[in-house]
């Protein structure tokens, strides 16, 4: 375990959650630009956006040995060149600050959506899938950038132990994002006819698996997976919901309505994960990392009640 | 945690009664025409499966029973498919099933994959690889997947092979299926890729000649340009209007398995040699088929 960690974006839930994991095990630095809400008293938090220059503070407080870098917008709310931004320049920053300051492990919390929803897919996309989430919806064109951005940084610089995480949908108690969003709705809709398998990971499962990451040796892509797959409809049947099957070709206009009348946070375009299969082979973490979860899949399911 | 599912609301629960009780009357509707010890014989079907039924790839072989029941009629009661050699399709192991394909339908694969799991003992589950346009169809791709079908791309097949599963590969493709009725039993060209699975996971090919499907639903014409426009791959006009099958009788020829031998990446010339192999395989079952039987339609 490295003697002092970096935690980007610990101010989110899943931050929280990873913070909470890892400061009984070593000395941990948080950069947020929201405030840490109940951060526990070991932990040294700075409140700074990632692309102000001020960042570098924090590293120069103390020998940072390595990073873990979560602090990624995924709010499809947030004007596009905002997230844009945040997410191209802060990463840029950080992992040129990671160069600078001889950091020798980066973890990047990037996620499976980047190979996209497509009725063309493989059952089980490796890491080697071109990443065409785009093709369907260009506002995740910014997480691709960064994924990518962050392979051709593992490239150029190999005196770092690079490692890009691409976890399946993160859900929990304590997450808020679009799919747990939608798995709290007491009445969801689906796409009448579709039931894609689906990939969840718990956050704690999640978060373990960033820490994992941390192990020296170990660089590289890597699909993280959870307990295994299960059809939608299984998932919603487990939480008990009702659910109202409507056609495809009316639930796309349905959902861009309320969407742009700002009634939900769920673009149109995020319909494709409802209806088409995004599954990836989570094999070589599991080989390379020792990678197993530790929740079931039922508990993981039942975590978002 | 307690297990099972949290108590749903009222119509829900209506709901999945009604549909538990289609599923339980299509299971005995399996079990009455698959006739005396089918039950016995499906229940040999041991995919794995986790706690919510389904593999992996999202196959339900309880799902499969029931939603079967229908093929199973018409496999005994309409197309009243004779099959001939099915022992030749190992009972285990990875295995590529190789056809012709025709009918405008697909009904040609299920009546395949229905004949391995009812006249062979014990069953085999089949997948049979999907065009990327059915995950795009409402319902269809639900059942399909239940069923165990997958999409064929290269990475599916050889993931399945590689897991000692069967595949039925077409290797016509929609070029065979939605052929027009005046080029009936006439194999158009075979794409090559099924032969570069076979040489990289040292699969055995069983050809298969499916005779009687050609003439289920004579196409007169094919309006391609409309079809564009709908996006489908096709759109046959029969003397139905739609491409509903006639009862024609199904005779379905399984050849001997073919081990092949060589480099998958190797050149095309070499390649088309080994696909010609297959392909003139395939053409002799179907000569033997059209030979044997008395009629299109008994």
């Amino acid at each position: 375990m490295p003697r002092t960690v970096l935690v980007t974006g610990i101010s989110g839930n899943l931050g929280r959650a990873l913070a909470k994991q890892l400061h009984t095990e070593t000395h941990v630095i948080g950069i947020d630009r929201r405030p840490f809400l109940g951060k526990p008293k070991d932990i040294e938090h700075h409140e700074v956006d990632l692309r102000k220059a001020r960042v570098e503070e924090a590293f120069r407080h103390a020998e940072v040995e390595a990073v873990i870098h979560m602090g990624i917008m995924h709010d499809p709310r947030m004007p596009f060149s905002e997230a844009h931004s945040f997410n191209l320049m802060g990463t840029h920053r950080i992992l040129d600050l990671c160069v600078r300051h001889r950091v020798r492990k980066v973890v990047v919390l990037s996620s499976a959506n980047v190979y996209g929803p497509r009725p063309d897919n493989s059952n089980f996309l490796v890491e080697e899938t071109p990443l065409m989430a785009a093709d369907r919806y260009s506002d995740v064109r910014d997480l691709i950038e960064l994924d990518m951005y962050a392979q051709s940084f593992m490239w150029k610089h190999p005196e770092l132990e690079t490692v890009i995480l691409r976890h399946v949908n993160i859900i929990g108690p304590t997450v808020r994002n679009a799919p747990t969003n939608y798995l709290r709705l007491e009445v969801p809709v689906t796409v009448m006819g579709f039931d894609p398998m689906l990939q969840l990971i718990h956050e704690e499962d999640a978060c373990r698996a960033l820490v994992l990451a941390l192990r020296p040796g170990l660089r590289g892509v890597f699909n993280v997976t959870g307990p295994g797959e299960v059809p939608l409809s299984a998932v919603l049947r487990e939480l008990g919901r009702v659910s109202i099957p409507v056609p495809h070709f009316l639930l796309r206009p349905f959902v861009r309505r309320v969407f742009e009348a700002r009634l939900v946070s769920f673009p149109p375009e995020e319909v494709d994960h409802i209806q088409y299969l995004c599954v990836v082979d989570g094999s070589r973490f599991a080989r390379e990392a020792g990678w197993a979860p530790r929740y079931t899949l039922r508990e993981t399911i039942r975590s978002v009640l | 945690m307690a297990n099972g599912p949290l108590p749903p609301c009222y119509t829900s629960a209506m709901a999945s009664q009604l549909l538990d009780a289609v599923r339980d009357g299509l299971r005995e509707w399996t079990y009455a025409l698959g006739g005396p010890g089918t039950r016995s014989r499906l229940e040999k079907l041991t995919p794995p499966r986790n706690e919510f039924g389904v593999d992996p790839y999202g196959f339900d072989a309880e799902y499969l029973v029931s939603a079967v029941a229908p093929l199973i009629w018409l496999y005994k009661k309409y197309f009243r498919v004779q099959v001939h050699g099915i022992e030749r399709v190992p009972a285990e192991g990875r295995v590529l099933l190789v056809s012709n394909h025709s009918g405008q339908l697909p009904f040609d694969g299920a009546m395949i994959e229905v004949g391995c799991l009812f006249d062979r003992d014990p069953p085999r589950a089949v997948r049979a690889l999907m065009d990327t346009w059915v995950p795009t169809l409402p319902f269809v791709s639900t059942f399909m997947a239940r069923c165990g079908q997958v999409v064929g791309t290269p990475e599916n097949c050889r993931r399945l092979l590689a897991a000692d599963e069967a595949l039925l590969v077409f290797p016509e493709g929609t070029r065979g299926l939605n052929k027009l009725f005046k080029h009936r039993y006439q194999l158009q060209r075979f794409g090559e890729g099924f032969m570069r699975l076979a040489l990289e996971t040292g699969a055995p090919v069983v050809p298969v000649g499916v005779v009687g499907a050609e003439e289920q639903a004579p196409a007169l014409l094919d309006l391609k340009q409309v079809a564009r426009l709908l996006s489908f791959p096709a759109l046959p006009i029969t003397p139905t209007l739609l491409p509903i099958p006639l009862p024609t009788r199904y005779h379905i020829h399984f050849g001997e398995p073919m081990a092949f031998q060589g480099a998958p990446d190797e050149d095309d010339e070499q390649l088309e040699r080994k696909v010609a192999e297959v392909e003139g395989a395939v053409r002799a079952l179907i000569a033997r088929g059209l030979a044997e039987r008395r009629h299109v339609f008994w």
